[in-house]
């Protein structure tokens, strides 16, 4: 029982989840702004706004209703651990696992982007509703091509288990070649989910100040601003595990150590992304998703059918 | 999205604007159906200010009309009252004035980048471009010993001289700016995100730019070959060889050529004046009272055509100044190329005529929030309004006028 609650509130669970999620949030302000030709904020930065919003005065808008206002920041934070428990991270066995737990870990992934939209339209500021809508929409185009290519592997392996498919893959290694165009399909669909340009639409800045937090402040604001780190955090630890699932069976010190290294470098390739592109209209990115991403994530899911097909027959 | 309509107000305070000014859209969806412009915030009656100053005063004062064209301003102020006055400015002078002009040019174009950049999100080209701006800049105080109000005009000719080791200085950079400006041109045609978030936005043909009466680079990105330089020229520009950049795009991607193309036309200016740069005075000397009489003078800054009129009458004083900044021209068109757009457009639209609103605001109008009722206030108003005002903070005005009238007395 203490292990299971060590488990959950220390190690692997919140407070690892977020100092890796503030020093993410730092590594990809750094590496952006040196992109950039820029210095670049200090290693502490992040923590230091997050303690600074934390002291600050809660102000919740007159009209809004104050009741949603509060719980989303708290749902976003409990359904983003909770969803943490069931990503295998060094090696092959995630905290919890059960079968089908694919499946809760992608729905759990998604709520965060709902409390955004909830917390937003419940703060009745014109900003904040149309961040709000403009989140939803979003999700709708980058949700289905993200499921399909996290899929297409799962399909590969036979199981609808995270630590399954890290078992299959650490099994057959040669086996997450083919899935490799699914990984740059995740990566371009994790950039919406995480709404990072190009597709940080519904907070573009120069529109709609801040979309869906344009209201918030203090501690709640803090507590969003934290889950998006560690969104961030697993979200790349959930490709990490589904696309790069190598040396699961080193000693538990350099597993870990080449966990944190992958979830970095898929970290890294966001924020080449963000350096290098425009954000793009919320009509374009739908076209992009729908039109592009999509089509290829259905590509991807028939042709792991095709080798899956191939395999069972030799 | 609703489907019924949505008010959106922009400003006066968001994150989009570098000025205060108001924009109140009416959106479906995301499509802006109608948009209202409120100017007048930032009003510092600068032209009422300039009255009661001397000629020389009045130099520097216009020059902080605007802080990005700021020896725009005040060398077309110079311009129109060495007009009335009859001076003929030495040619050195004329060249070192066009030398500061085009180099304010280049700062004013590659801020524009940035701030473009910006507004569609994309954050690496402001921080590169603002940073090879710093180049143009160093070198605007290594000439004029000031990175923004140079204060190089004065009425006659200019202030400082270029000394001989500071033209290869200004070469070095003019070259690493140049190989900028081309990396820029092509990341402009071959980004492709960038080139989405451009073309086809913020249409204005050619017609209707001829018709708004839009200028600078927002008309000739229209299509319409107008520029002062060329067709009234001033300063050293009838001597130098230089092409009008236009483009037929008509949208903010062709505005983007148009900028970058002026940048390198910039850079051949610069070469051309500095190879051919006259001996002799850098000015001649001004009287304090300028004889009665009025000029107008144009003048093509980084935004669009400046339009200065100065009245003179016989005193060191001017008896009215008017000036026209170019956003005055553009700010109309605005409304019309935001027409069935899309709220994400709206930042890189309105950035894209490279708006000043301090520079355009000419009077202040208020609305009153219980019944609506605009209206605008009239020097005298004001006056009174302000008197009033500070005597409410317990500042009485009469008293202060008093005390310095006695001192001035006394002395």
């Amino acid at each position: 029982m203490t292990e299971t609650l060590f488990n959950i509130f220390v190690f692997p669970g919140f407070l690892f989840v977020a100092v890796f999620g503030l020093a993410a949030e730092y590594i990809d302000r750094k590496l952006y702004a040196l992109m950039q030709n820029r210095i670049g904020p200090p290693w502490f930065q992040p923590l230091a706004d997050f303690i600074k919003l934390a002291a600050k005065e809660d102000v919740v808008p007159r009209h809004a209703d104050s009741f949603v206002f509060k719980l989303m920041p708290v749902i976003a934070m409990t359904s983003i651990l909770t969803a943490f428990l069931y990503i295998p991270m060094w090696n092959s066995n995630a905290l919890f696992a059960f079968k089908g737990d694919l499946v809760v870990v992608m729905y759990l992934l998604t709520v965060p982007t709902l409390t955004y939209f909830l917390g937003g339209w419940y703060s009745r500021s014109v900003y904040s509703m149309i961040g709000a809508a403009r989140s939803l929409t979003q999700l709708f185009a980058y949700e289905i091509p993200l499921f399909i290519s996290i899929l297409a592997p799962a399909m590969l392996a036979d199981t609808w288990s995270l630590s399954g498919m890290s078992q299959y893959f650490s099994a057959h290694p040669w086996a997450i070649l083919f899935n490799l165009p699914g990984f740059a399909i995740a990566i371009v669909t994790l950039l919406g989910k995480l709404e990072k340009v190009p597709f940080d639409i519904p907070e573009a800045e120069t529109e709609i100040v801040a979309g869906a937090f344009t209201e918030y402040s203090g501690r709640l604001l803090a507590m969003f601003r934290i889950t998006i780190d560690m969104e961030l955090v697993i979200g790349s630890s959930l490709l990490a595990a589904v696309y790069l699932p190598f040396g699961l069976n080193l000693p538990a010190g350099f597993a870990f150590v080449l966990y944190i290294a992958k979830v970095l470098f898929i970290i890294g390739l966001i924020s080449l992304v963000r350096t290098i592109v425009a954000r793009l209209r919320i009509d374009q990115m739908i076209s992009f998703c729908w039109k592009v991403v999509a089509p290829l994530a259905f590509l991807q899911f028939l042709a792991d059918l095709i080798i899956k097909g191939y395999i069972a027959n030799v | 999205m609703p489907e019924r309509d949505v008010k959106l107000t922009i400003g006066p305070q968001h994150p989009m604007l570098k000025e205060p000014e108001s924009f109140l859209l009416t959106l479906r969806g995301e499509k802006i159906t109608d948009m209202t412009v409120r100017l007048g915030y930032n009003h510092r009656g600068i032209e009422k200010a300039c009255e009661q100053r001397t000629y020389i005063q009045s130099t520097y004062l216009v020059e902080r009309v605007c802080g990005i064209c700021s020896h725009s301003h005040s060398m077309c102020f110079v311009q129109t009252v060495e007009e009335i006055a009859g001076l003929q400015v030495p040619k050195r002078g004329l060249y070192i004035r066009t030398l500061v002009a085009e180099l304010e040019r280049i700062h004013s174009h590659l801020l524009w980048l940035g701030v473009a950049g910006h507004e569609i999100g994309f954050d690496t080209l402001l921080m590169y471009s603002w940073r090879d701006r710093e180049l143009v800049m160093d070198i605007l105080a290594l000439i004029s010993g000031n990175r923004v109000n140079y204060g190089m005009n004065t009425v006659g000719g200019v202030r400082r001289d270029i000394t001989p080791d500071q033209i290869p200085q200004i070469l070095t950079a003019v070259d690493a700016l140049e190989e900028r400006t081309k990396y820029y041109i092509q990341l402009a045609s071959e980004e492709i995100t960038l080139r989405e978030r451009l073309s086809g936005v913020g249409k204005l043909s050619k017609e209707d730019a001829v018709h708004l009466g839009a200028s600078g680079p927002t008309a000739r990105a229209s299509g319409v070959d107008r520029d002062t330089r060329r067709d009234d020229p001033y300063g050293a520009y009838g001597e130098l060889l230089f092409d009008v950049i236009t483009d037929n795009h008509c949208d903010v991607y062709g505005r983007t050529l148009v900028r970058l193309g002026e940048l390198m036309q910039a850079y051949k200016l610069i070469r051309q004046i500095l190879r051919s740069l006259p001996t002799g005075p850098i000015a001649v000397k001004a009287p304090r009272k300028i004889p009665a009489g009025q000029a107008i003078s144009r003048y093509e800054a980084p935004r669009g055509e400046d339009v200065h009129y100065v009245k003179a009458n016989g005193s060191d004083k001017p008896e009215r100044v008017k000036l026209r900044a170019p956003t005055l021209a553009n700010v109309q068109v605005v409304a019309h190329m935001l027409k069935d757009g899309y709220l994400a457009d709206m930042p890189i639209v309105v950035a894209a005529i490279d708006p000043c609103f301090s520079c355009t605001d000419r009077a202040i109008a208020t609305t009153n929030l219980d019944n609506g009722r605009t209206d605008t206030m009239a020097w005298p108003t004001l006056r009174t309004y302000g008197i009033e005002w500070y005597s409410k903070q317990g500042i009485d005005f009469a008293e202060l006028n008093r005390k310095l009238r006695t001192m001035r007395e006394s002395n």
